[in-house]
Parts: C-alpha cells; structure tokens; sequence
C-alpha cells in the first residue's frame, strides 16, 4: 500500500478502505477499488447489496464515515470546495433520469456549464447541441423532458453530463427503469461513450454490454467486493460460489 | 420478401353526429340524463329568480344621476352616492389639491404590474429590480411628500382605496420573499436556523391578525426607546407582512415537499451548489406547484387588510362605512357595501384569473402517466 501514497496521474478513483453506516446498518464494508484513465468497470450484484451507495459516495451524494475516497486528485472530506471540484469532474447518470422538468432539454443541457463552469450562453448552446448530436436527439432540443419517452430521457441525461466535460461517469442503473425496447438505444450510446475513451463506472444488470466493453466486472454482496476480475473470466470461472449463484440466476433467462 | 403484406391502416371517420357542436356540448353537459337535466333546470330557475330582482332594482329602477338623496326617493339602487362619494372612497382623507400624486402612484404601479405580468415584456431581467426597489421609493417619495418641495401628507391621512392597496402591494411583494426564506430555512440542515423559522412561522400563524394589529398599534411603542416612533400605517405594514409571510412559508414550504430527492441529486452531481439548486431547480418547480395557494394567500392578505379599521386607519370598506353613517344619504347601506364588494372582487377576481393563466403558461410536464 505505501505506494498509494506516491501522486498517480492516471487514477481517477481511489476509494480505500471505505466504510459506511446507516444508523448502526453496516452498508459498505472495508471497499476498495482504484479506477484509471479510460478505465470501464461493471459493477454488479443482488440488489441491496450497496452498489448505488457506494458510487454516490464517489460524488459524495452520501457521506461515507471511514477510509479514504480520492477522486482526480482530491480527497473528499467536508470541505465544501473539494466537494464542489469532485462533483464538477465527475458526471452522473440515474436509474431514474431526473432531468428538470421545468427546463427544455437544451435548457437542462446548459444549465451546469453556464452557471457552475460559467461558460457563455451561445457556447454552451453549441457544445449541448454537439452532445445532442452524439446521442442522437438534437430534433428534441426544444421540447420538455415530459414529451420524451425514457430512452431518449436517459440519453438527454447522459447528454447533461458530458456536457459538463467530466474525467469519468457514473451510472446507476441507467437502463433498469427503461422498457425493453428502449434498453438498446441507452446501451448503444454508452458503447460508443466507452469506446471514446470515456472513464466509466457502471452499475448495470446487462451483461452482454460488460463483456463488450468492461475491463473489469466487480460484484458486489452485503456491503462487500466479492471479487473482482476480467469479464471474459468472470463469466466462465466465477471465483466464489456467491458470484455464480447470481450469475446462475440473471443469465438464467 | 416481395409477398409480405403491406399494411395499410384505416381512414379516419368523422365522429357521429350529436357528439360534437352546440346540440353536443349541451347534451354531454347540461341534459345528460335525468338527473344531471333536474339539475340543469333548479340551476336555471335559481339563477332567473335571484337574478331578475336584483337586475329590476340596480339597473331599471336604479337612479344614476341627480344632486342629492331627494333624487333616490323613489326606491331602487341609488347609485348617484357611489358617485358623489367616489373621490373619498378612492383617496379618503387624502388632501383634495395633492391627489395626482396618488394618481401617478397609482399608474405607475399599475403600469409596473402590468409589464411584469405580460408574458412577452422585454427586459424583465432589469425590470423586476427596477419596479422592487423603485416603486417603494416613488410611493414614499411622492406620497409621502417632504422632497421636491412636495408638502408632506402625514400617514395617517392615507386612506381609502388607496390605503388598501399600499396595504396589500407592499404586502404581497414582501410576503412571498420572506415566506420563501422562512420555508428554506424551516428545511435547512443547521439546527439553529431551522428552529428560528419554525419559532417565526408557528407563533405568527398562531396569533389572529386583529390581535397583530393591535399589539403592532398598541404595544410596539411601549418596547421603543423614548422619542422614537414610526407611523400607525408602517407598524401596521409590518405587522401584516410578518404575518401573512408565515402563512406564505407553509405554503412555499408544501411546494418544495413534493419536488423528488432525485432533483436535488441531479443537481448536486453536476455541481449546482445549495442556492443554485435551490433557485434554479427547486424554487421554480416548487412554486410553479402552488400557485393556486400562493395566490390564495394573496387574496387573503388583500382582504385581510380590511382588519386594519380596528387601530383607526380608514381602507376602502372603512370609508363606505363612515359614509354610510352620513345623515345626508339615508338608506343607502347596500349600495355602498355592494360598491366595496365589487371593488375587492374586481382585484381578487383578476388575481385569480391571472394565477390560472401563469399555470398553464408554466405547464410543462406533459405527464402520460
Ligand atoms: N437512506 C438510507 N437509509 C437507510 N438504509 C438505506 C438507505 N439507502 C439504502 N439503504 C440500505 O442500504 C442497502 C444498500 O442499498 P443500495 O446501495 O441502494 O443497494 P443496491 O443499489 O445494490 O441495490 C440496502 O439494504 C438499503 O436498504
Ligand atoms: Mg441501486
């Protein structure tokens, strides 16, 4: 471990030795995981299991009370600056899409970078029209996300996102509240994301896209980083009989 | 490939006739079934026996011109008091020779009004400071007197129509404001801030405006320092936005329980601090969500500023009465409390309307489900 302590240009995570509470509910036990550059890790797992928990400590939508959590360099602690320079680097993306209703999608889209990145209004037009382009919905730039059907919310949520220039993503879930049909079109601009080079980390119950584009799988049960590892061996030799309980039953159909 | 059908889909019919049109509206909405026709009917009936009456006595027998009350001797409305008495009701003791300075105040709020609730006024990014700072100053300024070489007209001789509505603007500009703080801070995480708002809005909300008033007439001076004292119609403008900002912060407060924890998380992920989440994602949805009480809370205030006769200021319903009671016009109650009914009902009235079109300007969630 002594070598963590030496700067690391290329990490963009560091999550060490992390431990969360809920009240006297251990959620996440002694997690750590380091993510690089360019790096795509699937997480999955049985749902309590604190996937969701444990990325929302990384932009710090929960507050973890042990261990350490570096992200670009910045070590999250109280202070409200680091916390503020994290959540401007790190993009989200959530099962349930949030957009701002009240806001078109191009108003939603820009919203971040005029008034925390401070970019003009027409730049920030045009780099949200480019990223509309690149999930394929620039038609709708004008309406409400109330007129759009889930897919294309959650592609003007991941829009939203990169339009904020962040070092790596996060995705919760992003496709599970979606109807089947639309699952695709979600997954196939997460592909093209991650073959850009794109640092992500998802958390995600489809496996065809984690043997596509993962460089790790990482599954998660009870609080706890069961194992850890390549998706083509994570699939063919599960290491704990807990991993292949649950891939016996997500692949079971 | 080649067989594969084609589909092609079935032109669309007109509806069935009787469905739509004159004879359609009113058969979905007046005559369906017995019951709803029975209604329809007893409706009608109320509506022509209540009505006829008092058409007969306001406007056929009603008497609109003529000098004195000799010229109201025969029955029906006498309108001609509403209008001798009309400068008094509008501008009360308000000295004769100065009212054109009411008068600009008066249209320039208006006109201030009226622009910010255009929907297509440009500029309004300038225009609602502009009218938050500048109209006050020109109110003090002009009504008030003691600059430009204006007279001063005392406070105490603000009355009438005009009184009402310094009352109730002054009121609803500032209410809305501080409910929407209170609100925040009965939300916010630091425990002192929190109990100073629920303190705030628990003891206000709990107290009856008359007793408001009476303490801010009464009271008030006892706890000031020796020599200083501001007007009866300053302690009251106070004592009214106190009040009635406590039942805007329930309100507002409502709004904001009902906006999703995803909003706030989506916020804060892309980077949005607290008050830019607050004014940017929550605020608009959360006040978009109660306009109707937002705007009942005005209403209310606007009415409630009536009370104010109780510590001997004289709003638009005190100046009908004090007419009433005039020897010189016998008999002419209903007239004059019909006029007060109207004017409140002609501002409420188009508050409410104005509410319902901001709804559906700001309607935006096109919910399917
Ligand atoms: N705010 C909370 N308070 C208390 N317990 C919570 C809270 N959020 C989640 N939990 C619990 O933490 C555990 C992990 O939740 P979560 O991270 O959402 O799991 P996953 O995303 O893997 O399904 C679950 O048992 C859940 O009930
Ligand atoms: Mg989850």
């Amino acid at each position: 471990m002594s070598e963590s302590a030496q700067p690391k240009p290329d990490v963009v995570i560091e999550i060490a030795a992390m431990n969360k509470w809920y009240g006297p509910f251990h959620v996440l036990k002694d997690i750590s995981l380091r993510v690089r550059r360019g790096e795509r890790i699937v997480v999955c797992g049985p749902s309590g299991s604190g996937k969701s928990t444990m990325i929302r400590c990384i932009n710090r939508l929960e507050e973890h009370q042990s261990g350490d959590i570096v992200v670009d360099g910045v070590t999250l602690n109280e202070d409200l600056k680091n916390i503020e320079h994290v959540r401007r680097e790190v993009g989200m993306v959530f099962q349930h899409f949030n957009l701002f209703p009240h806001l078109t999608v191009l108003e939603n889209c820009c919203l971040a970078p005029m008034w925390v990145r401070k970019t003009p209004r027409a730049e920030a037009e045009a780099a949200a029209m480019t990223y509309l382009e690149r999930v394929k919905i620039p038609d709708q730039a004008l309406k409400y996300p109330g007129q759009l059907s889930g897919g294309q919310q959650q592609r003007v949520a991941i829009a939203r996102s990169l339009c904020m220039n962040p070092r790596v993503m996060l995705f919760d879930e992003p496709t599970s509240a979606l109807d089947p049909e639309m699952i695709k079109e979600v997954l196939d601009v997460m592909v093209e994301l991650a073959e850009e080079g794109m640092t992500m980390l998802c958390v995600t119950h489809e496996m065809g896209f984690a043997r596509k584009v993962a460089d790790r799988v990482i599954f998660m049960d009870a609080g706890q980083i069961v194992e850890e590892n390549e998706p083509e061996e994570f699939f063919s030799h599960p290491k704990s009989d807990r991993t292949r309980l649950f891939l016996s039953q997500i692949l079971e159909h | 490939m080649a067989e594969s059908d084609v589909f092609v889909p079935k032109p669309s019919l007109p509806p069935p006739s009787g469905s739509v049109g004159v004879a359609g509206w009113m058969r979905a909405n007046l005559f369906a079934g017995p019951f709803n026709t029975a209604l329809t009917l007893v409706a009608l009936w109320l509506l022509v026996s209540g009505l006829v009456p008092l058409f007969d006595w306001a406007v056929l027998r009603g008497h609109f011109s003529g000098g004195d009350a000799q010229a109201c001797r025969s029955g029906g409305a006498c309108w001609l008091f509403v209008g001798e008495r009309f400068r008094f009701f509008i501008y009360g003791f308000y000295p004769a020779g100065q009212v054109w300075r009411v008068n600009i105040v008066l249209a320039v709020t208006a006109a201030a009004i009226g622009a910010l609730a255009w929907p297509r006024t440009p500029g309004k990014r300038f225009l609602v400071p502009a009218a938050i700072v500048g109209v006050p100053a020109l109110t003090l300024a002009l009504m008030h007197g003691g600059v430009f070489g204006l007279p001063v007209v005392a406070t105490d001789q603000w009355s009438g129509l005009t009184l009402t509505l310094v009352l109730s603007v002054v009121g609803i500009v500032m209410a809305l404001p501080f409910g929407i703080v209170l609100a925040l801070g009965r939300r916010s995480k630091m425990m002192a801030v929190r109990t100073l708002c629920i303190l705030f809005i628990e003891v206000w909300r709990g107290v009856p405006l008359i007793s408001v008033l009476f303490m801010a007439s009464v009271m008030l001076p006892l706890f000031l320092p020796e020599g200083v004292q501001f007007s009866k119609v300053l302690r009251a403008m106070i004592g009214i936005v106190m009040f009635e900002s406590a039942y805007m912060a329930e309100v507002v407060r409502g709004g904001l329980q009902a906006i999703p924890r995803g909003q706030f998380e989506a916020a804060a992920a892309l980077g949005l601090g607290y008050w830019r989440t607050m004014g940017l994602v929550v605020l608009p949805q959360a006040l978009k969500l109660v306009i109707p009480g937002i705007v009942n809370t005005f209403i209310a205030l606007f009415k409630d500023t009536t009370l104010v006769l109780i510590i001997g200021l004289f709003d638009v319903l005190a100046t009908v009465h004090a007419t009433i009671v005039d020897p010189a016009w016998p008999a002419i109650a209903i007239e004059g409390y019909l006029f007060a009914a109207l004017v409140f009902w002609v501002f409420c009235f188009g508050m409410s309307r104005y509410s319902q079109a901001l709804e559906r300007k700001l309607h935006t969630g096109h919910k399917r489900n």
